[in-house]
């Protein structure tokens, strides 16, 4: 069987093999190796080493960057999972309408980051002039909120139906033992719920997360990064790095932000794994 | 005989070849100014008619043009038109740029001060609109309060008018003598590059300079007394002014709700519904010696550069839609009155002559002998310095910042933006 | 309150605090649908009358236009054909997903050898890599390969977007046991046939979820369109958004609005159709995933 199939491989793997190093193998190949270059175009490339990445560190702006990302990553990824899980508790009592406001809470998840942007940028702008406040690209602190409302109310429902399905398939058994046993609502729910939806919280968390410190189009269209560059979030410092900032090194600087952030990534994602494991040996 | 039958099929064979070979080129232009858009794609559809050489206009989105063409100049099939701010700008598109001395565009250049030239004469961009900027008045407002435009020469006189306007402005019916600002990226450049450009301006005459890599600052008292001007006597107390944006402060002009707001040229449109007898513009006075001699602030920071990097013949037909644009009645008349361009070029007489209102207030201005300003702000070192500058003035106008941050954004700025883009 | 004791459970405190919940649920969804019914009510007002301090106003007679805002968002902003592209590149990006990444997936949990182990661990490694690694690199190659248009660039999605997909297929082949397709193998089946006929009708659950993911990816991506299209002549709905704003900073507002609307519409409508499937597809994504 195994050696049929195997002979079969131009149709199985090829096409997406061939995609593969097209879109990504040979881009991030080619990209780790620029990182060590200073270039404006890829014909008139200059090695200069590890320099590109010591301008990384210098330049205020990425470190500003990192730190907006940061808050912003750990705010939004408590906020929507707490306020997620709060739904999906809600919707799991069989009330009447659950379907109805499912439907509802779910909608925003599947409107483009672009779009998403602009519309809250109306609408906050508006709320914020009838406030007599400044604009949402004048103040830094109206802009942070303005993406954590508008991550909250895009990634909410999303995450909420994960819950729902999780908390659907805590057994019923094990809440009418629980209830027997006199447990108090509260109790049963961190004693009992809590821990049953572990995998989803696991899920949940990795996905806000990830999400949340690679966000981009919202970025980009609510704030742009204004009020000088204290919106700003990684990945659009990165692009502004590359396609914004005129002089000769900035391309090659770009290119090691990227490599970077890449690396902070992969670290995000491997402590989220180490995690998950150590948990998985306790059940 | 038949030698000279045969010199002459040949080099109709060859002109035939040449122009197949120039009819195969194409045009590309990334275009700068969004409002134009249309009149573009129309005149290169209609080139494209009368030749058919493709040409095919691209315009960026808002603040995405140098981000664009960034990612756009890197392709095979890259722009072959694009435009450039002014020197800084094109220190780093320089490369790219063809020498555009021989040709036919520059040759109807009025004036050398309208091309960008680099040292050793070689012409790497081209204006091609030039634009002014002042502080627009309403004229029937100023003659309710008893005022006449032409009675304000200096800062002294400008801030008594406004002051006092501010003072009466429930007897006149206003919400205040200048409108409120927007300093969100709607029209903070009014006010970050356009209003900065005044102490930039005087300092460079004094020093009889054009560009520096250090700037000193001596104007900046002046430029803080036309700021504090401008957002006291305002439509809103300056705390507000963060809240507002450019939209407002056109909404407040038209509207008659202020007597002075600071534009250019190119907002006739909006202004127009006030009737062209009730508008003219003032010379932003900021309390300099002589200043009664001061005229608007007239310059261009559009600079066409054609891509030497592209194929000759691309090149070509390039250089040869640039000429028709600027030389046949279909890209005069679109240009002239259609965009409402003022062109640097000596083709765009008589009836080519822009009919827009705001120029003509400032032809008169130049031609009772009012010295125009120039603009200086293609020679700020970045985009970064005008951001910081526009930061520092609007917390300075919302109480929360004071007016050192101001200084050191403008002087210190400039002297570390300078290291970095050099 | 009523006490009456249907059942050990339901108590009257515990209906009184349903009836709460349901109440504030029910306002919040109001709260949750405002930001889309007042871009709605907007795009029905004229140019003039929408500034940030009137944003909030209903339109009134003066103010009110009709569709005329979308008549023309559409016809001058040449927006049918940014919703035909990002049409094109959606339906073939995924479809060219679902085939290519299902047959590699099964390929890669049937055939035990180096080179599966290999990609499968290149494919969970991608899916981790944040587009910006790439983006310069990748938008070169494309230029390079002439993948630029939207009836290619299906190939860059299937590139970029393999990871996820094969992620998932392989996950869910594991399952599956292999029984059926040996069966198949001794009543002389080839494995393309064996594939097609056998694995591709079981593979279905996992092909509509991953459908799912990838469309609202492909559907909603910004960057990677902008920087490997070729502008001069096609433009996705996230790219035609972005230029409503004109120079000068002047926004176009009541015809963007307009536009945003015509993007929503289809997809609420799509999602109020195929509710079930999309939120049982983002579920088994999430628990494969």
């Amino acid at each position: 069987m195994e050696k049929a199939i195997k002979k079969f491989w131009p149709v199985f793997l090829l096409p997406t093999l061939a995609a593969f190093v097209i879109g990504f193998i040979w881009p991030f190949l080619w990209g780790t190796y620029l990182s060590f270059f200073k270039f404006t175009t890829i014909s008139k490339t200059t090695f200069v080493g590890l320099d590109n990445y010591f301008k990384v560190f210098q330049d205020q702006t990425f470190v500003d960057a990192f730190w907006f990302t940061a808050a912003f990553t750990v705010v939004s990824t408590i906020l929507i999972n707490v306020l997620a899980f709060a739904l999906a508790l809600a919707l799991t009592r069989g009330l009447r309408g659950t379907n109805a406001f499912r439907t509802v809470f779910f909608l925003p998840n599947l409107i483009g980051g672009i779009v998403l942007g602009y519309i809250w940028q109306i609408l906050l702008n508006g709320l914020l002039t009838n406030l007599g406040r400044p604009l949402l690209a004048l103040n830094a602190t109206y802009g942070f909120w303005g993406l954590i409302i508008l991550m909250c109310w895009q990634q909410i429902g999303y995450m909420m139906v994960i819950y729902i399905s999780g908390l659907q398939n805590v057994p019923g058994d094990l809440l009418e033992a629980a209830s027997i046993d006199g447990a108090t609502s509260m109790q049963t729910l961190f004693k009992v719920k809590l821990p049953m939806v572990m995998p989803s919280i696991t899920i949940c968390t990795f996905l806000t997360l990830t999400n949340s410190f690679k966000l981009f189009d919202q970025n980009l269209s609510l704030t742009g990064g204004e009020p000088g560059k204290a919106s700003q979030m990684l990945a659009l410092n990165i692009y502004d790095t590359f396609y914004a900032r005129s002089g000769a090194q900035w391309k090659g600087i770009g290119q090691a932000k990227a490599v970077v952030f890449f690396l902070l990534v992969v670290a995000i994602a491997l402590i989220q794994l180490y995690f998950t494991r150590r948990k998985e040996v306790q059940q | 005989m038949k030698k000279i039958l045969a010199l002459v099929l040949a080099a109709v064979l060859c002109l035939a070849l040449y122009m197949t070979v120039s009819a195969e080129g194409s045009v590309y232009y990334l275009n700068f100014k969004p409002e134009q858009d249309a009149q573009w794609q129309e005149l290169a559809k209609l080139y494209t008619e009368q030749t058919g050489i493709p040409v095919t206009v691209v315009t960026a989105a808002s603040g995405q043009y140098e981000t664009t063409l960034m990612s756009e100049i890197e392709k095979s099939d890259a722009p072959t038109l694009f435009q450039v701010n002014g020197p800084v700008g094109l220190a780093n598109w320089t490369d790219y740029c063809y020498d555009l001395k021989d040709t036919e565009i520059y040759k109807h250049l009025t004036s050398d001060a309208f091309a960008l030239t680099e040292e050793g004469g070689a012409v790497k961009g081209i204006a091609y609109v030039i634009e002014t900027y002042s502080i627009i008045a309403n004229t029937k407002l100023l003659e309710k309060a008893g005022y006449k435009a032409e009675e304000i020469t200096t800062f002294a006189k400008l801030k008594e008018v406004a002051d006092d306007i501010q003072a009466r402005k429930d007897e006149l019916g206003v919400d205040g003598a200048f409108t409120s600002a927007g300093m969100d990226g709607s029209s903070d450049w009014r006010f970050k590059t356009h209003l900065a450009n005044m102490p930039i301006y005087y300092e460079y005459q004094a020093d009889g300079i054009g560009a520096t890599d250090a700037i000193k600052g001596d104007y900046l008292d002046n430029f803080k007394a036309i700021w504090d001007l401008y957002i006291t006597d305002s439509t809103c107390d300056p705390s507000l002014l963060a809240s507002k944006t450019g939209n407002d402060a056109v909404a407040e002009f038209v509207g008659e709700k202020a007597v002075f707001y600071q534009n250019g040229t190119w907002a006739w449109n909006d202004v127009a519904s006030l009737g062209e007898e009730n508008i003219t513009m003032l010379p932003i006075y900021i309390g300099v010696d002589g200043e009664e001699n001061q005229g608007l602030c007239t310059g261009t920071e559009n600079f066409w550069c054609v891509n030497g990097n592209a194929a000759q013949d691309d090149i070509d037909a390039t250089l040869a839609f640039m000429e028709w644009v600027i030389t046949s009645d279909e890209g005069r008349k679109s240009m002239s009155q259609d965009m409402g361009f003022v062109t640097p070029f000596d083709t765009f007489t008589g009836e080519y002559e822009s009919t827009n209102p705001l120029v003509k207030i400032d032809a008169a201005y130049t031609a009772s002998g009012k010295t125009p300003v120039t603009w200086n702000f293609a020679t700020i070192p970045s985009e970064e310095w005008k951001n910081a500058l526009g930061s520092a003035m609007t917390a300075y106008a919302a109480g929360t910042g004071d007016w050192d941050a101001v200084v050191s954004a403008f002087v210190d700025g400039w002297a570390t933006e300078y290291k970095l883009s050099h | 309150m009523t006490k009456v004791y249907r059942d050990g459970s339901v108590s009257g405190g515990r209906r009184t605090l349903d009836a709460c919940l349901s109440i504030l649920l029910a306002v919040l969804c109001v709260v949750w649908m405002y930001p889309v019914l007042l871009i709605l009510i907007n795009s029905l007002k004229t140019e003039l009358s929408i500034s940030t301090s009137t944003v909030f106003a209903l339109p009134t007679a003066e103010t009110f236009v009709g569709l005329d805002n979308y008549v023309y968002g559409v016809t001058q902003m040449n927006f049918l054909s940014s919703f035909g592209y990002s049409l094109v590149i959606t339906v073939s990006s995924v479809l060219l997903i679902l085939l290519c990444c299902s047959m590699c997936g099964w390929y890669i949990t049937r055939v035990s050898s180096t080179t599966s182990k290999a990609l499968y661990l290149l494919c969970v490694f991608s899916m981790v890599v944040p587009f910006q690694m790439v983006m310069f690199t990748l938008s070169k190659t494309a230029d390079t390969l002439k993948l630029n248009t939207p009836f290619n660039i299906c190939i860059i999605y299937l590139g970029f977007g393999a990871g996820l997909a094969v992620f998932m297929f392989t996950g869910f082949m594991k399952s599956v046991p292999i029984a059926i397709e040996e069966a198949a193998m001794i009543d002389g089946c080839n494995p393309i046939q064996i594939f097609f006929q056998v694995v591709f009708p079981i593979l279905k659950p996992t092909m509509i979820s991953t459908a799912i993911l990838e469309t609202m990816w492909v559907w909603n991506d910004y960057l990677l369109p902008t920087l490997v299209l070729d502008i001069k002549r096609y433009r996705t709905i996230p790219m035609a958004i972005q230029y409503f704003r004109g120079s000068y900073g002047r926004v176009e507002m009541a015809p963007m609005m307009a536009c945003i609307m015509i993007t929503v519409l289809p997809i609420i409508i799509m999602y109020l159709l195929c509710q079930k499937y999309i939120i049982d597809g983002v579920i088994a994504g999430a628990v494969k995933g």
